[in-house]
């Protein structure tokens, strides 16, 4: 697997824009979850960005808090997640990300943490809730192990808050395109449109575009607008989670693809 | 090899730069409230120290909320509690209750909502758990014209459903939170997603010393009064300072705003007490401080309730405002300098001094504040002589008597 900067590098020289599906790990359960990212592979997924189940995810909507609800029900945990992401890094070539909250890093340690998820093949890393104020530790002890830890820039930020952001960032600069938490919603939001070019202004990381984006329409905006990528989480999770896994699986292989389509 | 120093340093009182006190506090918040809260410590910092802000507060919490409420001595609980040889502690009760709205949640949300007002923020949210804080901010808000939205847990609005009514009588809307077990937790989470969301129009009056950096600073400075009059009142009635200090803690506001003025006086005991459910070494319990351990919750490093996966677990209480896994990062501060100190009593404990305070003192006390009444019951034995200790008689409890009478019927004596 290469790392997540790398990837996004390369697919930039290309001027192709990236596809990153989210999942929430566990949900509906862990071998659906080693399934789905095999198949997110295969169908277009450039990286993968997978949620560890968190009781308290404040940045998240009805949509994947109700699948790490499930997920943490049916009682998995960190290990676990890990375990699915150790039996599938050989199958794969997309780089996976995980997104998680900062008390779980935290109980654990960060060094820890940060160890662990590497030597499971975990390339980088999301955390919601953790702005660039927090986010020392991480950044530096993260470089060591080889897990990038990509930092959020939100519409509402200003302009010094996005440039500190975007020269910490690793992996790629992931743009918040909406005040407001993951969802899918019916429009993409227009200040994105202002917003990228202000970015690739500030820096030469490549950005991705993500909450609320859950349609292949919304994927091609936000491409002609200037993203080096597209995080669809909620619109796969809420596929994923009808019917029986293998009709979730069938969903989100066919939806994956047709987000790749539109971004080509 | 541990040095202890001689002079131990100071305790401190204002957050660093970070927004922490020692390790505990912070910012973590998703990056959209970044700038909010900025905007936040910006206006607190202008309007501080302003004559005009100042004078409107003053003036509001005199006529409108009845400051400065009152210091009673408690006489049948003194001798209630009365040693053989005449000695005995002197309890007096600081009387929040008296205030407007029944509590002491008003003095925070006046002042924020004076602040939210000249932010030029038009909507104003709210979390709440025993519906004290939520009422205080229906209030004023309906006294200055906002629109409000309550957050609620299903479960609470069934245990305060006296509370749920006078919201909406004020023109709040209650907005009812189903998720996790549908107590002050998740209304919290609620009410921060909604602020996520509607961060540029809407202002967030959080009701504890909790969450991120300002709030748990601005929450307790806005009741930081209680200890202001306390410390004027005690010097009124006997000349100096009172020995101890005792208050009730779940997020910790009340406690605070009493404590705060008396950190610097090392002679005065501060205490807080949690609430233990059904015994703090049972699973159902909301004793942050007593069995938690440090990590992050709602915005802020404090000590939390947590599993051995770093997942935040539901917390027990028959109080519904002290029914939360977490506590304010300045009392995790105070608990580890060892400057305050902290215990916990059951919910028995807690409906027994509910009773003990009604028929002795004729003062119906909330259920939170009945757990700092409770812990009489273990301290006033231990102490020597007849020190002067003075309880945060934080809320009325007329809005418990429905809870009451269910856990006397379901545990009869």
């Amino acid at each position: 697997m290469l790392s997540v900067s790398d990837r996004l590098q390369t697919l930039k020289s290309q001027s192709q824009c990236a596809l990153i599906p989210f999942i929430t790990a566990g949900d509906p359960d862990l071998e659906t979850t080693a399934k789905a990212l095999r198949i997110l592979d295969r169908a277009g997924a450039d990286i993968i960005e997978l949620g560890v189940p968190y009781s308290d995810p404040l940045a998240d909507g009805p949509t994947i808090h109700a699948a790490a609800t499930r997920a943490l029900r049916r009682g998995v945990k960190l290990e676990d997640v890990l375990g699915v992401v150790e039996s599938v890094r050989d199958e794969i070539t997309a780089p996976i990300v995980l997104f998680t909250y900062y008390n779980p890093i935290l109980y654990r340690g960060i060094e820890p943490f940060l160890q662990r998820i590497a030597q499971a093949g975990v390339k980088g890393l999301v955390v919601p809730d953790l702005p660039l104020e927090e986010a020392e530790a991480l950044l530096t002890k993260g470089k060591e192990v080889g897990i990038e830890l990509t930092l959020l820039v939100a519409p509402t930020s200003p302009q010094e808050r996005i440039e500190a952001i975007a020269k910490q960032s690793q992996g790629f600069v992931y743009l918040v395109s909406v005040t407001g938490v993951t969802g899918a919603r019916t429009e993409v939001a227009s200040r994105v449109k202002d917003l990228l070019p202000r970015l690739h202004k500030t820096t030469d990381k490549a950005i991705g575009v993500g909450f609320g984006i859950s349609q292949p329409e919304h994927a091609k905006q936000m491409k002609e607008w200037g993203a080096d990528a597209v995080i669809v989480g909620s619109a796969v999770v809420k596929l994923l989670a009808q019917g029986t896994p293998e009709e979730g699986l069938k969903a989100i292989e066919a939806f994956c693809q047709s987000l790749k389509a539109a971004i080509q | 090899m541990t040095v202890t120093p001689l002079h131990p340093s100071p305790t401190q009182t204002q957050p660093d730069r970070l927004g922490r006190f020692g390790t505990f506090g912070g910012k973590y918040v998703p990056e959209t409230l970044m700038p909010a809260l900025r905007e936040l410590e910006d206006a607190i910092a202008q309007y501080k120290d302003d004559p005009g802000f100042q004078k409107e507060l003053d003036g509001l919490l005199k006529d409108y909320v009845g400051r400065p409420s009152p210091l009673y001595f408690a006489e049948r609980l003194t001798q209630h509690y009365a040693k053989a040889d005449g000695t005995g502690v002197q309890i007096y009760l600081k009387r929040e209750d008296l205030n407007h709205t029944g509590a002491h949640k008003i003095n925070n949300a006046l002042a924020q909502v004076l602040l939210a007002k000249r932010m030029g923020k038009v909507r104003i949210i709210a979390e709440t758990g025993a519906g004290q804080h939520g009422v205080a901010t229906a209030t004023v808000c309906a006294r200055f014209g906002l629109k409000c939205v309550i957050y609620m847990g299903v479960c609470d609005m069934e245990r305060q459903s006296l509370n749920v009514f006078r919201m909406r009588l004020l023109g709040a809307t209650v907005q009812p939170v189903e998720a996790g077990t549908g107590t002050l937790k998740d209304a919290t989470s609620e009410a921060i997603r909604d602020w996520v969301t509607n961060v540029e129009d809407t202002h967030y009056i959080l009701g504890s010393v909790a969450g991120p950096h300002p709030y748990p600073m601005m929450v307790r400075d806005f009741h930081a009064v209680i200890g202001r009059e306390t410390r004027q009142q005690c010097e009124e009635k006997w000349g100096g300072l009172p020995d101890i200090l005792l208050a009730c803690v779940g997020g910790g506001s009340n406690a605070i705003g009493l404590f705060y003025e008396f950190i610097k006086d090392s002679s005065v005991r501060l205490i807080g007490v949690e609430a233990a459910g059904e015994g703090a070494e049972t699973e159902k319990h909301a004793a942050t401080l007593t069995k938690g351990r440090p990590g992050v919750l709602h915005g802020a490093m404090s000590y939390v309730l947590q599993d051995g996966e770093g997942q935040i677990i539901e917390a027990h209480s028959l109080s519904a405002g002290l029914d939360y896994p977490g506590v304010g990062p300045e009392h995790s501060y105070l608990k580890d300098t060892g400057r305050a100190e902290y215990y916990s009593v059951t919910d028995g404990e807690a409906v027994d001094a509910f009773q003990r305070l009604s028929r002795l003192e004729g003062i119906i006390p909330a259920l939170e504040t009945s757990h700092a009444i409770a812990y009489l019951e273990t301290l006033c034995p231990q102490l020597e002589g007849s020190p002067r200790l003075i309880i945060n008689c934080s809320g009325r409890g007329d809005k418990d008597v429905q809870t009451v009478a269910k856990f006397l019927d379901a545990n009869p004596k």
